[in-house]
């Protein structure tokens, strides 16, 4: 079992050996390629990668928003350890899904209706999930907005979503999601589409909910900063699978697997100066064919003849895990010279 | 010690803006209102030298990419000057206008929706070459495009391919390809890595920076991300609400920042670095960026400034030097 | 929902260039997913056989349209009592023969409909164009032209037109031209409005590109979709109003014959002989569903992402079936999919 979870007894929400597939006119896409991991209560489990890594699809799995031509093609997903998979596990998925988990988009702009006012939209969540009546969801958003720091909530009930800024909307999605007390938020990019200084607001937020609110967070992001922040543990993601997992301090600070190193060493630092990017050539591998192997040996500098066969995440300290044949060997010793000017 | 280049300060500036000012019309207020006018770019000056990157950085509605297009003639200046290579460009139209672009170009953010999917990649690169009369067909320029494909490092057999069928950093080199097609000594840099993943975007870098060191560029490199800015440019300047709040060297900027603004800014940045990031202090101010239809009144980052005075909210406070080339925009620092 | 498409790696472009789409391998791919959708197929065959119909009229037709005969007056179709097999579709009270006046009729139906698509719709793009691309004072002239003729009733401006010059075919087809081609500058000033606003045509101004080689090279293609999928549509209008203006005596004018013209001359005999306006007005109506259904076709095929849905959904359906017919590979899928549940 990859990516364990700290606390005793059954983890909140595991996912095993899960593979998501696009049947696209291209060909089969290999979205998920067993993807395994498990958050446990109060938990901030940061999920890092580039696009087409998989960790959306791996969101949106949870979230039951796989739709065509999109599958899960096997593997589980289990909350409190029932499966929400399957005739019987998506009725109890409907029954948890929005209630007790809960997802936060990258854009809040389209995931609010434009035409309702915003006390309206919250109110909806608190009577459908809740069975409140009008006045008392009434009452519920205003403290809820109040809750996620937008001044002068009881105004802001009655404005519609283009009257809010970005940030502000985000904070309104943010407060639709642990309308229901969720334990499990899972968010997704959420600050992407926002300013920095905003972002560091919404980040700020999310960590004071997580200690308030005793909430388990899910982080997906490509934003290495982001991650390091606010989460306990990180787990990285390449072409469908995860690569690493461990602490967050240890993941930073002694990456094992190539692909982590590279991308650390890759982004610019705001508190460094570096003569030079390591830059890590070539791109993801196509996930229609993907390589045999490991997915990452086209463009890893330490790869031979052992990384035809594909690793398994394996444990490389008591509290971290590779998919690597060769962890922990320093991979980009040297900055390389672009081949251009050579 | 490769980068950054050493830039060049007695040499005149190749571009200078001088006080620029953009103006915006929105929609008429109500049927027969007269439409109303807002300042996207208030009172912008700079140099850029031969060889150097200024970076240009701001948050959304800080006028950065207004000033890109501004520099580059795509938007009409209302008031103030550009001078480009020692002429006054301001009010150049028509052919003249179409003639300078030979020299000054644009890489864009979105590397997706900036080629036309329907041209071949050669059909791209080449077109800047065929519109300015310099080949007649495309098929003359095969050689010269080969060459350039292989300075932004792309495969030569790329010739004859959609963009659909190349990622989104090789789509970004050939756009590149295209800005330097027309051989220009200038190219304003608009987010060019911001769209793309993280472990390509160090490679476009690499890219930008040694072509910088070969072909002796200039760029204005307009970006939010202020760990790419401080990695790759030699000066750099924060815009605000469509002011200018301040502009210095790169070190002297993100190891002393004056105004308060760019203190907060650097502090938001996040670290990618557990240990250092929970110890780092960050200043988080409340608010957002004023609406620019109705501005405050005095310096625009008194609505959320925590040393804001009576004068601040009053008058505009103007860039002063407070050390060799540090200009800061603030009354109270 | 994004869908993670394949990102190409250095080997899959390599490919790719050799397998650069033809004409001929695109054709094929098209013929081979409209053969996946069977009411877009059937669409397309009937318009198909409509068009050799019409063409090859002469050969296909057992007579002359026009040609009366006394004898043989309001003869029933051929599996009717009194019906025989030298008239199948039996005969007018002119004693011709309907199903070669349905066949002949096909001729103006089709005929109008595609000159009054070609023309109107030339027409409208080039003004669309000049307006979305021009803006400012250019646009709201034409935009208002357009705005005053929408709101003017077309029914009464033919009217009033066709009273005045005589009906004809060649003015009705004018007329038709004159009434119809709103919707296309509507359509295509909207997308060109939005295609300038895309980073493409913003690269394509700063690299120098002269205006006429911007609209031409990088605007005008956006367009062919949407208008090929518009033109279609408005085609079923046009024959709908040929028919409508023949049936008034406005369009067509005897002896050329067109369903709408028939269905107005077997009007009267409606209670004795049915199958005069029957067999035209079925023609039009098949017409104008087949059409349709090819349009849906074609909407959805040029539309990538809906395409690439209905990809995703007839495979669905495919597996589902082959899982139907093997009840083992069914028992082992459902054992990986159903995970530990």
């Amino acid at each position: 079992m990859s990516v364990s979870a700290n606390s005793t007894g059954t983890p909140l929400l595991e996912v095993e050996k899960l593979k998501v597939e696009f049947d696209t006119r291209r060909g089969l896409v290999q979205g998920l390629r067993g993807v395994t991991l498990s958050i446990g209560r109060g938990e901030t489990l940061g999920v890092v990668g580039e696009s087409g890594s998989g960790k959306s699809v791996t969101a949106q799995a949870v979230m039951g928003l796989i739709d065509l031509p999109g599958r899960i093609a096997s593997g589980d997903i289990r909350w409190k350890g029932r499966s929400l998979l399957g005739s019987d596990g998506e009725r109890y998925a409907r029954d948890i899904r929005g209630k007790e988990v809960a997802m936060v988009f990258q854009d809040p702009m389209t995931s609010l209706n434009p035409v309702l006012k915003i006390g309206t939209q919250i109110g909806e969540v608190l009577e459908r999930h809740l069975g409140m009546t009008r006045a008392q969801a009434r009452n519920r958003a205003e403290e809820l907005l109040a809750a996620v720091g937008i001044s002068a909530p009881g105004r802001r009930l009655d404005q519609y979503p283009h009257e809010f800024s970005g940030g502000m909307r985000q904070r309104v999605m943010i407060a639709m999601a642990i309308a229901c007390e969720p334990e499990l938020l899972i968010a997704d990019e959420p600050t992407t589409a926002l300013d920095v200084t905003i972002q560091a607001q919404i980040l700020e937020l999310l960590a004071e909910l997580q200690q308030s609110l005793g909430l388990s967070v899910v982080l997906i992001t490509h934003d290495l900063g982001v991650v390091a922040g606010l989460c306990h543990r990180v787990a990285v993601m390449y072409a469908g699978q995860i690569i690493e997992t461990g602490l967050a301090e240890d993941v930073f600070e002694r990456p094992a697997h190539p692909y982590t190193q590279g991308l650390l060493r890759s982004t610019p630092r705001l508190d460094e100066v570096s003569d030079r990017l390591v830059s890590i050539e070539g791109t993801p591998p196509n996930l229609v064919t993907p390589p045999e192997g490991c997915s990452f040996q086209q463009r890893c500098p330490l790869s031979g003849e052992a990384c035809r066969k594909a690793p398994k995440l394996e444990h490389i300290r008591p509290d971290a895990e590779a998919a690597c044949w060769r962890p922990s060997v320093p991979a980009w010793a040297t900055p390389l010279m672009s081949p251009t000017f050579p | 010690m490769l980068n950054p280049v050493p830039a060049q300060p007695p040499a005149p500036p190749l571009l200078s803006v001088q006080g620029l000012d953009v103006t915006y019309e929105t929609g008429a207020q109500g049927f027969w209102g007269r439409p109303k006018a807002f300042k996207a770019l208030e009172d912008i000056s700079f140099d850029l030298h031969p060889g150097e990157t200024l970076g240009l950085v701001g948050e959304s509605g800080s006028g950065k990419t207004t000033t890109g297009r501004a520099v580059l003639r795509r938007i009409t200046a209302s008031a103030g000057k550009i001078v480009f290579q020692g002429k006054d460009i301001t009010h150049t139209k028509g052919e003249a206008l179409r003639k300078l672009r030979r020299n000054m170009q644009l890489v864009f953010q979105d590397p997706y929706a900036s080629l036309n999917p329907r041209m071949r990649v050669i059909d791209l690169v080449a077109e800047p070459l065929l519109v300015h009369g310099l080949i007649r067909h495309v098929d003359e320029a095969r050689d010269r495009i080969t060459e350039l494909l292989r300075i932004v490092g792309l495969p030569a057999d790329a010739h004859d391919r959609f963009p659909h069928a190349f990622s989104g950093g090789q789509r970004q080199r050939i756009g590149i390809a295209r800005a330097l097609a027309l051989q220009p000594e200038f190219i304003v840099a608009d987010e060019p890595v911001s769209a793309l993943d993280v472990s390509v975007r160090a490679q476009v870098v690499n890219l930008m920076q040694d072509l910088q060191r070969e072909l002796g560029l200039s760029y204005l490199f307009i970006a939010h991300d202020l760990s790419v800015v401080r990695h790759i440019s030699h000066r750099v300047a924060i815009l605000y609400a469509g002011r200018m709040v301040e502009i210095a060297d790169r070190d002297d900027l993100y190891d002393h920042p004056i105004h308060p603004y760019t203190e907060a800014l650097l502090s938001a940045v996040p670290v990618p670095d557990p240990r250092t990031q929970r110890q780092r202090k960050r200043i988080v101010y409340g608010g957002e960026i004023p609406d620019l239809v109705n501005p405050p009144a005095g310096c625009r980052f008194s609505t959320r400034c925590p040393l804001a005075t009576e004068q601040c909210h009053k008058e505009a406070p103007k860039l002063s030097e407070r050390s060799a080339g540090h200009l800061v925009a603030c009354w109270n620092r | 929902m994004a869908i993670p498409m394949p990102v190409t790696t250095p080997v899959a472009t390599a490919r790719n260039a050799a397998q650069r789409p033809t004409l001929l391998s695109r054709l094929d791919e098209f013929g081979r997913e409209l053969w996946q959708d069977k009411l877009g197929t059937l669409g397309f065959a009937v318009i198909v056989a409509l068009l050799l119909m019409a063409i090859l009229a002469p050969l296909l037709a057992p007579y002359d349209p026009a040609a009366q005969s006394v004898i043989s007056r309001l003869k029933p179709p051929a599996w009717l009592p009194k019906g025989s097999w030298e008239h199948i579709l039996g005969t007018d009270h002119l004693g011709r023969d309907v199903l070669s006046r349905v066949i002949y009729g096909a001729r103006a139906s089709l005929l109008v409909g595609v000159l009054v698509v070609l023309f109107a719709g030339s027409f409208g793009v080039v003004l669309g164009l000049w307006a979305g691309f021009r803006g400012g004072r250019t646009d709201s002239i034409i935009m208002r032209i357009v705005d005053v003729q929408v709101a003017f009733p077309g029914l009464l401006l033919i009217l009033l037109v066709i009273s005045v010059i005589g009906p004809s075919m060649a003015t009705m087809i004018i007329v038709l031209v004159v009434t119809n081609w709103m919707v296309y500058a509507r359509v295509v000033r909207g997308i060109v409005l939005s295609v300038r606003q895309t980073p493409y045509v913003e690269a394509a101004e700063m690299i120098g590109c002269k205006t006429s080689r911007v609209i031409f090279r990088h605007i005008l293609p956006n367009l062919t979709s949407p208008l090929l999928t518009l033109g279609i549509l408005e085609f079923t209008n046009i024959v709908l109003a040929e028919a409508a203006l023949s049936f008034l005596g406005l369009g067509v004018q005897p002896p050329a014959t067109s369903w709408g013209l028939d269905v107005a001359n077997g009007r009267d005999y409606i209670f004795v002989a049915w199958w005069l306006i029957t067999f035209p007005g079925l023609s039009i109506a098949t017409t104008v569903l087949a059409v349709n259904l090819f349009a849906s076709w074609v909407r959805v095929t040029t539309d990538p992402q809906e395409r690439e849905k209905r990809f995703a959904y007839q495979r669905a359906k495919l597996a589902a079936r082959r899982a139907r017919r093997s009840p083992q590979a069914q028992s082992s899928e459902a054992k990986s999919q159903g995970g530990r549940s």
